[in-house]
């Protein structure tokens, strides 16, 4: 190497063996947990260990903890799910959380408005309907601007978050319970009408069980189904589908249509599902948080079961941390940011090689 | 299958890193009491930091020790607090409290899934009739403090008016309310008909954030309120905008929730709250002994849930205190009542009759007579305020709220 390389350049990597990448991933994970017990020591005094053996308590300590674990990563799955083949589309959803959101708030109108005129059956399925259909709804907007006019759809779909937020806002007015509280509370608290039923007593089962058979057809759709296939073509090459007779606009806006109503199931499983309320955080940052979950996963719904858990399990750990050791949920959310930070940054030494200059070998940190 | 195999294995790491010394903590249940509080927004909210004190001081005198209550903040008004009570419980709290409004329904879910431990909503509505035996409300006849801190307030304005800084029709005081909810609207009223008591011709006008906290707002609506001719300020939400705002004006202002003379030394006048300690005591009392808890407490000036901070010497007129120090007295002895309709009409006429929705059963159906006596009666059917009439003399700038 001459004088005139720089001291450091960046590769990629063509292939990488399965040792080296878990090797770096551990490496990533470990120097996350140091740096993250090195702060808890220096910035509250308190023991790692003990920080962490709490970590693994707000996920696993009790049974209803555990339910909570997963119904955290049913919906944090569920949205992923929703993006995952836009994504492999390369179309950039980042609308996940306002899809789920007008969702949410199609079906809390309908156990608003037809709560005590219909039958309880019907409600149910009517605010389903409702939801998938809001949600789908959303997506498509910025779907038909990218398929006739080819809008940036990141910005678009991002917009659309905030719009459906201030809709929300809206009809919270509207419907706040009491006047002038500006909050709805639980809907129907005395009737439950269109609470989705319970499977024994356990509230959640219902939710996990209907994101279970969610992943196994996404699974099945995008990696055996003509559609899927359409999907991928599309994502490697818009001239390449062109070619070989795709039309592209058809499946954007199909593909859409489907990402906006898994996410409008999120927000009818969030909602009548199980808060049986409406505001505007209630899909919590879930939309983004996904992108995370299905990035990670390379797209791959049974992998995104994996990295739902890594994301929930930090999340509930770092709530676990704020209760246990009364310390404001914000250095939980520290702690969380610095493991992702490692995970998603290990992803770079994974894909890509660094050069030194002088050194003249390979190094991969 | 790669990325699956080294996730899995990350994740094993992770386990086992972190599986040992969690097995620690089941022995603390044994002998005393294990409370919880939920709170809204953190200590920076002036709201939420009068629980939090209030909190810890009750704690301190009954002898629970730190490692025995749990305070959690930035609880929002959604599932959140469900899940919030959730995990007290999982900790071992036999008590949960929660601090805002919004918390009530949330808390009532609660209740009913966890019929061992009590559940207090804290300005709540609901718990007389959801007829539960582990869920209460509580509330304090704060529209009292905040008739005491108008009184403060009619005094400085008297003060201006006397110094010839403003004419008498100029006495226009202005008020930043969080929503047009009976609680502001029961407090704002009290404050103006303190005022009132001592300066008949004051007027003012409200304006609304639509937030318990908004820094931003609150402290644009006191600015607002400042250059529409408003000569005092005085505030129902959480944040220090407002104090703040009258700070940077040199307006002087009656706060609320506890002392804010940090944020206005030049300004602050008086501030009123609500003392929660009594209440926090008493259930803990009333938990040990086994006894049942009021559903719906109503602390007031006897209960020493209603205070007054000290009186600003440096700000507030002269002879304050004991202006102050009669309407206390009128209001202990009963000769004085602060929604007398004798002092106060609505579009001209003097009321006689009102129905106030007492039952909150989410149908806004008024069905409790509120008016007796030639007052309207506050607080005394149920703890949470439910005064909510428009009167004379009060002009709301925004209503969207």
């Amino acid at each position: 190497m001459n004088s005139k390389t720089p001291l450091i350049h960046i590769t990629k990597r063509s292939d990488i063996p399965v040792g080296r990448a878990i090797l770096i991933r551990v490496i990533a994970i470990a120097a996350a947990l140091l740096l993250c017990g090195f702060l808890t020591t220096l910035l509250t005094g308190l023991n790692p260990i003990e920080v962490y053996a709490s970590m693994i308590r707000g996920s696993f300590g009790t049974s209803r903890k555990l339910w909570n674990l997963l119904q955290n990563m049913a919906m944090l799955l569920c949205v992923a799910l929703a993006l995952a083949p836009a994504f492999r589309m390369r179309f950039w959803n980042l609308g996940g959380d306002g899809q789920a959101l007008m969702g949410c708030l199609a079906a809390s109108a309908c156990m608003i408005l037809i709560g005590d005129k219909v039958s309880n059956t019907a409600l149910i399925i009517i605010e389903s309907v409702a939801a998938l259909a809001a949600g789908a709804i959303w997506a498509l907007i910025p779907a038909i601007f990218k398929a006739k006019w080819n809008t940036n759809e990141t910005l678009f779909t991002l917009m659309m978050n905030y719009v459906a937020t201030q809709i929300v806002a809206f009809f919270i007015i509207i419907w706040e319970s009491p006047k002038g509280s500006g909050n709805i509370g639980v809907i129907n608290q005395h009737t439950e009408a269109g609470w989705f039923p319970s499977i024994g007593s356990n509230k959640y089962l219902l939710n996990v069980l209907i994101v279970i058979a969610l992943t196994l057809i996404i699974f099945f759709y995008m990696r055996y189904t003509k559609h899927g296939y359409e999907i991928s073509v599309v994502g490697e090459s818009e001239r390449t589908a062109r070619y070989i007779g795709i039309k592209v606009h058809k499946v954007i806006i199909r593909t859409m249509l489907l990402s906006g109503a898994i996410c409008g199931l999120a927000g009818l499983l969030l909602g009548p599902g199980t808060n049986h309320t409406l505001a505007t955080g209630i899909i919590d940052g879930r939309g983004f948080t996904a992108v995370m979950v299905a990035w990670l996963a390379k797209f791959d719904p049974l992998v995104m079961i994996i990295t739902s858990f890594l994301l929930v399990f930090l999340q509930r750990g770092s709530n676990e941390i704020a209760t246990a050791f009364m310390l404001n949920k914000s250095f939980g959310d520290i702690l969380t940011g610095i493991i992702l930070f490692f995970i998603i940054g290990s992803d770079f030494f994974i894909n890509y090689q660094l050069h030194f200059r002088k050194s003249g070998r390979k190094e991969a940190k | 299958m790669k990325k699956l195999v080294s996730v899995v294995l990350i994740l094993a790491m992770v386990l086992s890193l972190t599986a040992c010394g969690s097995k620690a903590d089941n022995n603390e249940k044994a002998s005393s009491l294990k409370v919880g509080l939920i709170c809204l927004h953190d200590e920076n909210s002036t709201y939420d930091l009068n629980f939090i004190n209030a909190f810890t001081e009750a704690c301190a005198n009954y002898g629970i020790s730190e490692e025995n209550y749990i305070i959690k903040t930035n609880i929002p008004e959604d599932n959140g607090c469900y899940e919030a009570a959730a995990e007290l419980v999982d900790e071992g709290c036999d008590i949960v409290f929660s601090d805002s409004f919004g918390h009530q329904s949330y808390m009532l879910q609660a209740a009913k899934e966890f019929t061992d431990v009590l559940f207090s909503s804290a300005t709540g509505v609901n718990a007389h009739t959801a007829d539960l035996d582990n869920y209460v409300n509580a509330f304090a006849s704060i529209y009292e403090g905040r008739y005491l801190a108008g009184v403060a307030a009619g005094m400085k304005l008297n003060e201006m008016i006397e110094a010839g800084t403003i004419t008498a029709d100029q006495a226009k005081m202005g008020y930043v309310g969080a929503y047009t909810y009976a609680e502001v609207i029961s407090g704002y009223t009290s404050f103006y008909l303190g005022a009132k008591s001592v300066c008949p011709s004051v007027t003012m006008e409200v304006t609304f954030t639509g937030s318990w906290y908004d820094e931003t707002a609150e402290k644009e609506g006191a600015e607002m309120l400042i250059k529409n001719g408003c000569v005092l300020i005085s505030q129902h939400a959480d944040s220090l905008g407002a104090p703040t705002a009258c700070e940077n004006n040199n307006v002087p202002n009656v706060s609320y929730n506890g002392s804010t003379i940090k944020a206005g030394p030049n300004t602050f006048i008086v501030s009123s709250r609500i003392n929660w300690a009594p209440y926090y005591e008493y259930v803990f009392k009333a938990v040990e002994a086994g006894e049942k808890v009021d559903v719906d407490w109503t602390g007031t000036l006897a209960t020493g849930s209603v205070e007054l901070t000290d009186v600003n010497a440096d700000v507030a007129a002269e002879g304050t205190e004991d202006a102050m120090k009669t309407a206390l007295d009128g209001l202990k002895d009963g000769s004085v009542h602060v929604f007398d309709t004798a002092n106060f009409t609505v579009g001209g006429e003097t009321l006689t009759t009102y129905l106030a929705d007492v039952d909150d059963m989410g149908d806004f159906v008024p069905e409790t007579e509120a008016i007796a006596d030639g007052y309207f009666h506050e607080s005394e059917y149920r703890s949470a305020p439910y005064f909510d009439i428009q009167i004379d003399g009060i002009t709301l700038l925004n209503t969207q709220f």
